[in-house]
């Protein structure tokens, strides 16, 4: 009887203690960035170092660089993820070689994907500081990521489906797109939705490749600030930067929440238009 | 309160009546007469890498009857099925030998279009697979890959292969809805629908019923029999009385020297059961084996 109590009573308080760090840090950036959070913030251009100004430019830098990521990387991993899974034998050498390296490149700091993206993108291609470069890079480092959650939710997929459109004489990529990537749909989104997080709250691997300017992009060659790098600029390097740095780490804390629930609208959608589910 | 009750219109229970089906009157039981060997299949042996599962296995499949494969479970049934609808490349490290030929047609023979081929030669699974669409999508997506396009088309199969498997009158205002929501006897109707959309000229039930409860087990075994004279079926069970009551012709099937399946004996399901050759095959179906 004691011991289930002290049990129970431990499991609460882990519970608590996970969900109150959790409340506090969201508290924190309420409580010192919605006051200073206004329309004027969001799309004026940032003056004074950040201090004062908004973070117009910034947000567009970041969209941008995610939009660079997601575009490159989204197509890739699906692609790698099928072959995997779906025209690769488990045990093969080539499958494990792959996944071992997806999961060395996993654990690699994303300081040195920021070296290597430096190295390659902006000095061996020629791209410079640019929002093509640090997009690109983001990409490299979400691919492992992506790869391992799309390939997990292929092969979670009943193999029954396989069988069963293979003796209805179904080819197996028609099985591919009408049964087994639509019964995926949450899983790939979910790692979709981990690569964009992931993405988003990179610092380190930007700030050698799409660079420190604050001003307006005016295309992808252009060098742009993400929100994740003013923020460490405005708390770090700028004296009087503190208020707007909570402000901006609030705006990228709803950017995130905005892309993670248009995301799983369209799975949603998308999936209620062609399976439909109990 | 009227003092009229106004009789119910539609049977209570919608399965246990037979006029939704088109496929003809049950017909008479075994044995066929004139029986038309539809695929022949000669010394067929299969390894699953060094391990062998079938050794030596030679007989006649006949046109419109309904062929039960009988046996202990690992003996080789549901292998020597595969093999009949080439699912066994599917399978890594799978060797078959030996002749099987469909419609005197080499049906091992590298170049032959397995996608055709398994149009004609449809398969059941022992646990019904509805896809994850709606009813109607699952009858409709292997037609379509198939190249039936028109809607009007589709419409057409679907309502035909509905109601040759009797659920278009439990399913028809629902089409749309999903084929996981019937349940596990609407299922493996629905699964056989899909099956005959392709108009198959065979079709290989791995144990049909099994998963089933005895009602729905019923309404299925009826079905098979209903499809006996248009189709070609072979069925493999564990239910022997299943076997007696549908099939034309049995083949008993025994594990050899703890080793590989074999056939021990074949022949009409009649002589299989009152008269058997073997003193193997009359200890299984006595029940004193097996």
């Amino acid at each position: 009887m004691t011991k289930n109590t002290l049990a129970t009573g431990l499991i609460w308080l882990a519970a608590i203690l996970v969900s109150g760090v959790f409340f506090w840090l969201l508290s924190d950036i309420l409580i010192h960035g919605l006051p200073h959070l206004s329309w004027s913030f969001l799309v004026e251009a940032p003056r004074n170092a950040g201090r004062s100004g908004g973070i117009g430019s910034i947000i567009v830098s970041t969209v941008l660089i995610l939009a660079v990521a997601m575009v490159t990387a989204a197509p890739l991993s699906l692609a790698t993820a099928v072959l995997l899974s779906e025209f690769t034998r488990y045990d093969s050498v080539f499958g494990r070689l792959v996944r071992s390296s997806l999961d060395v490149l996993a654990g690699v700091p994303s300081i040195v994907f920021g070296l290597f993206g430096n190295a390659f993108f902006c000095i061996y291609l020629d791209l410079g500081f640019s929002i093509l470069s640090g997009g690109l890079t983001l990409a490299c480092m979400v691919l492992p990521i992506l790869i391992r959650t799309a390939e997990e939710g292929l092969q979670a997929t009943p193999n029954d489906y396989r069988l069963a459109a293979a003796a209805l004489g179904m080819s197996r990529s028609a099985a591919l797109v009408h049964l087994l990537l639509t019964t995926a749909t949450p899983a790939l989104v979910a790692g979709l939705m981990l690569g964009i997080g992931r993405a988003v709250a990179e610092t380190a691997a930007l700030i050698f490749t799409s660079g420190y300017v604050d001003r307006m992009p005016d295309s992808l060659f252009d060098s742009g600030r993400a929100l994740s790098v003013h923020i460490y600029d405005l708390s770090m390097n700028v004296a009087g930067g503190d208020t707007n740095a909570y402000s901006s780490a609030l705006v990228l804390i709803i950017l995130l929440l905005i892309i993670n629930s248009i995301a799983m609208n369209l799975a949603k959608q998308w999936l209620h238009r062609s399976v439909v589910t109990v | 309160m009227s003092l009229f009750i106004k009789p119910k219109n539609e049977p209570v229970d919608k399965t246990l009546t037979a006029e939704a089906y088109t496929l003809g009157p049950l017909q008479a039981g075994p044995p066929c007469c004139n029986p038309e060997p539809l695929i022949r299949v000669d010394n067929l042996s299969l390894h699953y890498g060094k391990k062998p599962a079938l050794e030596n296995v030679s007989l006649d499949i006949y046109k419109g009857c309904i062929t039960a494969l009988i046996g202990p479970s690992g003996c080789g049934k549901t292998s020597f099925l595969s093999v009949l609808n080439r699912m066994t490349d599917m399978i890594p490290d799978c060797r078959v030998s030996g002749n099987v030929h469909f419609d005197s047609k080499d049906l091992r023979h590298p170049a032959l279009d397995v996608q055709r081929l398994r149009r004609d030669i449809g398969m059941i699974f022992q646990k019904p697979v509805p896809f994850p669409l709606s009813i109607r999508r699952n009858i409709e997506l292997p037609l379509r890959e198939h190249g039936m396009s028109k809607q009007a088309e589709l419409n057409d199969v679907v309502q035909h292969v509905l109601l040759d498997v009797g659920l278009w009158d439990e399913v028809k205002d629902r089409l749309e809805s999903s084929a996981l929501a019937l349940s596990g006897g609407q299922q493996q109707r629905l699964c056989i629908a899909r099956a005959l959309a392709l108009q198959p000229k065979v079709l290989l039930m791995d144990e049909p019923c099994s998963a089933l409860d005895p009602i729905s087990s019923g309404v299925v075994e009826d079905l098979i029999q209903r499809l006996r004279g248009k189709y070609t079926v072979v069925i493999v069970t564990h239910n022997l009385a299943q076997a007696r009551r549908i099939a034309n012709y049995a083949g008993f099937f025994w594990i050899k020297d703890q080793r590989a399946g074999c056939l021990i004996e074949f022949g009409q399901c009649k002589q299989i059961f009152e008269a058997p050759a073997h003193e193997l095959t009359a200890a299984y179906v006595n029940g004193s084996r097996g």
